[in-house]
């Protein structure tokens, strides 16, 4: 594939998942921004993927200290996220009025 | 000349059959953003997104590189080690504190989660940017251009993370914090890191992991500096902006490594936060560049006349409450911010149950932006096991104040302050407020006379029809319920 096409590509992919995020929000309560915002947080630890794949090739000392960093950075951020956001989310559930409003 | 190559020397390729792995990633974080639109649906959508997750980090390992071996045959024990590692400490190092740590805490906690995704996309950045020097290599335009933004971005989320992180856990003050000339020094270091950002794009190879690491000092100053003239109770809303910019720095960092599952990831926390954000500023009308730059919530000299009006608020103990309470037959709790700072929902629900074997009939009141983020609140009383049945929002309890006998307003301000109804020049006019003055008797328990994080008088406080009980919110109501023993 030459670059200039794997470029558009790229770029396409950028901006289709940025409307994808613009749309996918619509009316949310009020109730659920928090839990929303911190989903969302999540969802951007999948930055661990990076922390991997520089951390693969690490060679020498200082790119071993960033690489690891990296990961466990990351590695925190997705975990934490979804356990934090379980636990809020798990206050709804026996929330049996805001289910059928 | 092979893009790839030159972004990836020893590491991935692009597009091949594991990034299928990545779009089923993809569709899963779609759906979960879909189905946490709802209440019903939204714990199956957050684990949906954890499924997706899984995909993502997983197919990594079986990524081919260049050579086309998937990524963990080349790996060398040490980087494995290091990675299991980190991986490792990670995961207990996230889940332990965020199964551990209180309701009232999570705020903080979102806002320290935050802050470590925008420093490991600052890190992956910089690592991309040293590699690159060290080969001695100029990586194409758009990988350098991403390679900037990404550092610039994800450092300043780190960075404005802590901030948040340390005003909402006190370790930092709350209030605004503000200088001469201010502004003036922001202006200056955002200038300075376009200058820096230039400067290395321009220079190309010879561009110095020197001026690079100037680049991310000025974006952690920068950082900081943004978000301490902001008042800890405008931190939901920052903390929200800065989830979309690590979005955003993740989604560059997408470009760095050409990776579909960051880019996508990326983008679609970038936006959706940003969307997240404006409404979080909605419900509380305001603007967003009222919130970042206003400095709302400091102490400002009441210009004008006050609110007041020469009127003394009146002043009753607990005791004085308890048997205001103990003759009603209607009562509202509106709980705010004073509320969770003190943590006293489990008091307050000892109140209310007090009050209900009295025969007294009880509901809640719970603002839109009441606490210390949006929906806050919600998940506050429902950990003390309040009936759901008994909380109400906005819109329903507003025509129902003018048949109540007593409101106890805990340490809400400004979500009561009347102005919001007609005071054009109020900074909060226009709010939905919930009309707590149309009740038979306010009672309003508050540490001082002190005003919300608006900054603004309520000249509720001296209505006729209001008392005022002073004094932490969770002191007052373990007043008031030992008193309500003697009925």
């Amino acid at each position: 594939m030459n670059d200039t096409l794997l470029l558009i590509l790229v770029v396409t992919i950028f901006i289709l998942a940025i409307f994808v995020g613009l749309e996918v929000i619509a009316k949310v309560p009020a109730t659920l921004h928090t839990p929303l915002m911190s989903a969302t947080n999540a969802i951007h630890g999948v930055i661990v993927v990076g922390g991997f794949l520089i951390l693969a090739r690490a060679e020498a000392l200082p790119m071993y200290i960033i690489g690891t960093l990296a990961v466990l950075f990351g590695t925190l951020n997705v975990v934490g996220g979804y356990v934090v956001t379980d636990r809020m989310l798990e206050m709804f559930k026996t929330k049996k009025r805001s289910i059928t409003k | 000349m092979n893009l790839l190559a030159q972004a990836a020397p020893a590491g991935q390729g692009l597009l091949n059959w594991a990034d299928f792995g990545y779009l089923i990633g993809a569709v899963c974080f779609i759906l979960a953003l879909k189905l946490m639109n709802s209440p019903i649906t939204a714990r199956k959508g957050n684990w949906i997104s954890a499924v997706g997750m899984v995909f993502a980090l997983g197919v990594t390992f079986i990524y081919p590189t260049l050579t086309g071996d998937p990524l963990i045959m080349g790996l060398k024990p040490l980087n494995m080690a290091l990675m299991l590692g980190a991986f490792a400490v990670g995961i207990i190092g996230g889940a332990w504190p965020g199964r551990k740590i209180a309701m009232t805490n999570m705020p903080q906690m979102v806002a320290l989660l935050n802050g470590l995704g925008g420093g490991s996309v600052a890190l992956v950045s910089l690592y991309e940017f040293v590699d690159a020097s060290n080969r001695g290599e100029t990586p194409p335009p758009v990988q350098a251009i991403a390679t900037v933004l990404s550092v610039i971005i994800g450092t300043m989320s780190f960075s404005g993370s802590l901030i948040a992180f340390g005003k909402l856990q006190e370790l930092l003050p709350g209030r605004p914090f503000l200088f001469k000339g201010q502004k003036a020094v922001n202006a200056i270091i955002a200038l300075a890191i376009v200058v820096l950002a230039l400067m290395i794009l321009v220079g190309g190879q010879g561009a110095s992991v020197l001026l690079f690491s100037i680049l991310i000092v000025c974006a952690f100053a920068l950082g900081i500096l943004g978000v301490i003239p902001i008042g800890g109770a405008d931190m939901p809303v920052v903390i929200s902006l800065l989830n979309s910019f690590t979005g955003v720095s993740a989604g560059f960092a997408g470009f760095v490594l050409m990776n579909t599952a960051l880019l996508i990831g990326g983008g679609l926390v970038g936006a959706s936060g940003l969307i997240l954000t404006l409404l979080m500023c909605t419900a509380m009308n305001r603007t967003l560049a009222n919130v970042l730059f206003a400095g709302v919530g400091v102490l400002v000299e009441s210009s004008g006349p006050s609110a007041f009006a020469g009127r003394t608020p009146k002043s009753y103990s607990p005791e004085d409450v308890a048997i205001l309470l103990s003759n009603a037959e209607k009562v509202v709790i509106v709980p705010g911010y004073g509320m969770a700072v003190a943590q006293a929902q489990h008091q307050v629900k000892e109140m209310a149950d007090k009050l209900a074997q009295m025969g007294i009939d009880v509901k809640y009141a719970v603002h839109p932006v009441a606490g210390r983020m949006p929906g806050h609140m919600n998940v506050l009383l429902a950990e003390a096991d309040v009936p759901y049945e008994q909380l109400y929002e906005l819109e329903q309890i507003n025509p129902l104040f003018s048949e109540t006998d007593v409101v106890l307003v805990l340490g809400a301000n400004d979500v009561v302050n009347p102005a919001a109804r007609y005071d054009k020049s109020s900074p909060i006019y226009g709010m939905p407020i919930l009309d707590v003055d149309k009740a038979k008797t306010v009672v309003v328990s508050k540490r001082g006379m002190g005003v919300g994080f608006a900054g603004v008088d309520n000249e509720l406080f001296v209505y006729d029809n209001t008392v005022m009980c002073f004094g932490s919110a969770k002191g007052t109501v373990q007043k008031i319920t030992q008193a309500l023993e003697k009925y």
